[in-house]
């Protein structure tokens, strides 16, 4: 991207676990294992605070579980990994969400019997009326209609505001990933890690998925996200970020990934090109405990 | 025509009478759990024992004054709310339904054990420990009502004071529901990983919930017991867990009068039919097949039929969301 040269990943070296000039998240030795596969096995990684990093890799690279265990829905065997500088790897996923590190889902989790509104409405935190004592009593009616006018105006910006009295059950595919990630806005976060928000959204609407994540970066937040859509990738991210069988095994800007061999390799898969070529024992070419 | 008023007088007072108010607020608590919250509670039975045997025991056993034995109940339904919750809230939803059913039998072996007889009366119960309930009667004494409606002074302070206590629990859920709190855990209901990914402790909602509607199981029991001054414990059989279900259903899960008016709905129809077949049966107009047989288990046989129509045709109840219930997840 023409943005590369302005932003501060253009003296990083493409090596992967490179040192940023200013990480947000740091990880480090994670490793997770379902019984004898290793799913993920991340030695270092760092995310540069307000850019698009991107998560790439086949089918069962572990870029999903890697995204679960970063947001504390799953639980590696070992590793930690520190969010603005502070340790959150033994933190529950709603305390992490907390600190300000947000994530949607590959499925989407729209709460389907409830309101757009409503989900939206969820998303804020700090809410008094949320603690059972607080909501019997009406302290908390004013703060509630902030919360709602903040809703309205982020809906208003994914231009979902005409739904806003729909229950969220009703809304499309591509409506419910922009419901989503609008959602997690609420939550006032620094970093948004975004599980292929691309996924069976109707080409129409990809364009205006892809201008608001890089409009999220714009307004100052930084951008994690898995695709497998090679032309998103190269499109919006500043930096890309590739593993196969659990590990980093290339990171750079969109331009330097899409000329990395390891790249090409773990995409198209060496044994196919090279006549003569034997599979290593080790890469038995499953998928990682699917659907991750 | 005399049949017909008859039956249809008994279906009303029932409809209106001390049971239909203490399944009403047993359907209450169960809503908390099912309608709003999504958990699978099998044993709200459970939590009508401990609350009615926390009173019964202090009071007839100790010879602790009623308030205490209130408090007692209560306190025993928080007890068991959080002993079943604790373990099970982590995992998957059937472990809590099989939790809470497995408790509500075993806490009803208990209770009729013989070692336990001293404490609970056993199979023969407690009694006499509503006096105290029935000294603070306002009402003079004396009958109330008229035809079928009537009610000793005594039938009336505890019809009234139930149906209060429904109502005022109707009006706690129903501010709880449309507050924020109520916002969360109808986001648990929805999808956990959701709510917990926008920060909230899922645990601890599911946790509040499961104590809230076990609370209103419980004081669904004291009155239960606080109305016939008498406990027994095969009056806390499964089955009670089902009938609250089908009152559930029958008014509508998540809805905030459902409980009220599938409690009265489902008892006016019990005891119709009841009586109905009684009244049939007196007169010997039974076709063959029903000649000589029990005929209590038919009325629940058609209410299980009554309950099977209502899902083909109305699966939100009475007054559900159809927009609603008809949304996948």
């Amino acid at each position: 991207m023409a943005s590369e040269t302005t932003t501060p990943l253009a003296d990083v070296a493409p090596v992967p676990g490179v040192a940023k000039p200013d990480p947000i998240l740091v990880a480090d030795g994670v490793r997770r294992s379902f019984g004898g596969l290793t799913a993920v096995d991340v030695d270092h990684l760092e995310v540069q605070r307000g850019t698009i990093t991107a998560l790439i890799g086949p089918n069962g690279a572990g870029k999903s579980t890697f995204f679960n265990v970063l947001s504390g829905f799953d639980h590696p065997q070992r590793g930690r990994w520190t969010f603005e500088g502070q340790d959150i790897s033994r933190l529950p996923s709603h305390k992490i969400a907390h600190r300000g590190m947000v994530r949607t889902f590959q499925l989407t989790k729209a709460l389907a019997r409830m309101r757009v509104m409503e989900n939206m409405m969820l998303g804020a935190t700090g809410q008094r009326g949320e603690r059972f004592f607080q909501a019997l009593l009406t302290g908390w009616r004013a703060q509630e209609e902030q919360i709602r006018e903040r809703a309205h105006e982020l809906l208003v910006r994914f231009q979902l505001d005409h739904m806003a009295d729909e229950y969220a059950g009703e809304m499309s595919g591509g409506q419910r990933k922009l419901l989503e990630m609008a959602r997690g806005l609420m939550v006032e976060p620094s970093l948004i890690m975004l599980d292929e928000p691309m996924a069976g959204v109707n080409p129409a609407l990809t364009q205006s998925l892809l201008e608001h994540v890089t409009g999220l970066r714009d307004a100052g937040m930084t951008v994690v996200f898995v695709e497998h859509d090679m032309d998103v990738v190269m499109g919006i991210s500043d930096w890309v970020v590739c593993m196969a069988e659990g590990r980093i095994i290339a990171e750079g800007t969109p331009d330097q990934i899409g000329k990395d061999p390891a790249v090409i390799d773990a995409y198209l898969g060496t044994q196919h090109d090279e006549p003569g070529y034997t599979r290593p024992v080790d890469r038995s070419g499953n998928d990682d405990g699917g659907g991750s | 025509m005399d049949l017909l008023t008859a039956v249809f007088g008994h279906a009303l007072r029932s409809a209106l009478g001390p049971e239909a108010a203490v399944y009403a607020l047993a359907a209450i608590g169960l809503n908390v759990h099912y309608g709003y919250t999504g958990l699978l509670n099998f044993g709200q039975v459970g939590f009508m024992l401990v609350g009615a045997y926390g009173l019964a025991i202090t009071v007839s056993t100790f010879g602790g004054p009623f308030w205490l034995g209130l408090i007692v109940g209560l306190l025993a339904a928080v007890l068991l709310a959080l002993l079943l919750g604790y373990p099970t809230m982590r995992l998957r939803a059937d472990y809590f339904a099989i939790t809470t059913i497995a408790a509500a039998e075993i806490l009803r072996f208990l209770i009729r054990s013989r070692p336990a007889t001293d404490l609970t009366g056993g199979v023969f119960g407690l009694q006499g420990f509503a006096r105290a309930f029935r000294d603070i009667n306002p009402i003079t004494p004396g009958r109330y009502g008229f035809g079928v409606f009537t009610y000793t002074h005594i039938g009336l302070w505890s019809l009234l004071v139930t149906w209060t206590l429904a109502l005022l629990a109707t009006l706690l859920v129903w501010k709880l529901i449309r507050s924020p709190w109520g916002r969360v855990v109808r986001s648990v209901r929805e999808d956990e990983d959701a709510a917990r990914s926008l920060g909230k402790d899922v645990f601890s909602y599911k946790m509040q919930s499961v104590v809230l509607g076990g609370l209103l199981g419980g004081l669904a029991g004291i009155m239960f017991v606080t109305a016939s001054n008498a406990v027994e414990v095969q009056a806390f059989l499964p089955q009670v867990t089902f009938f609250t279900y089908t009152i559930l259903i029958l008014g509508g899960a998540a809805s905030t009068v459902g409980p009220i008016v599938g409690a009265i709905i489902f008892w006016f129809l019990v005891s119709g039919i009841d009586a109905y077949l009684r009244a049939v049966s007196q007169a010997g107009l039974l076709p063959d097949f029903l000649v000589g047989i029990n005929l209590g288990p038919i009325r629940f046989a058609l209410v299980g039929l009554g309950l099977m129509l209502l899902m083909i045709f109305r699966p939100q109840g009475m007054f559900g969301s159809k927009r609603e219930i008809s949304l996948g997840l």
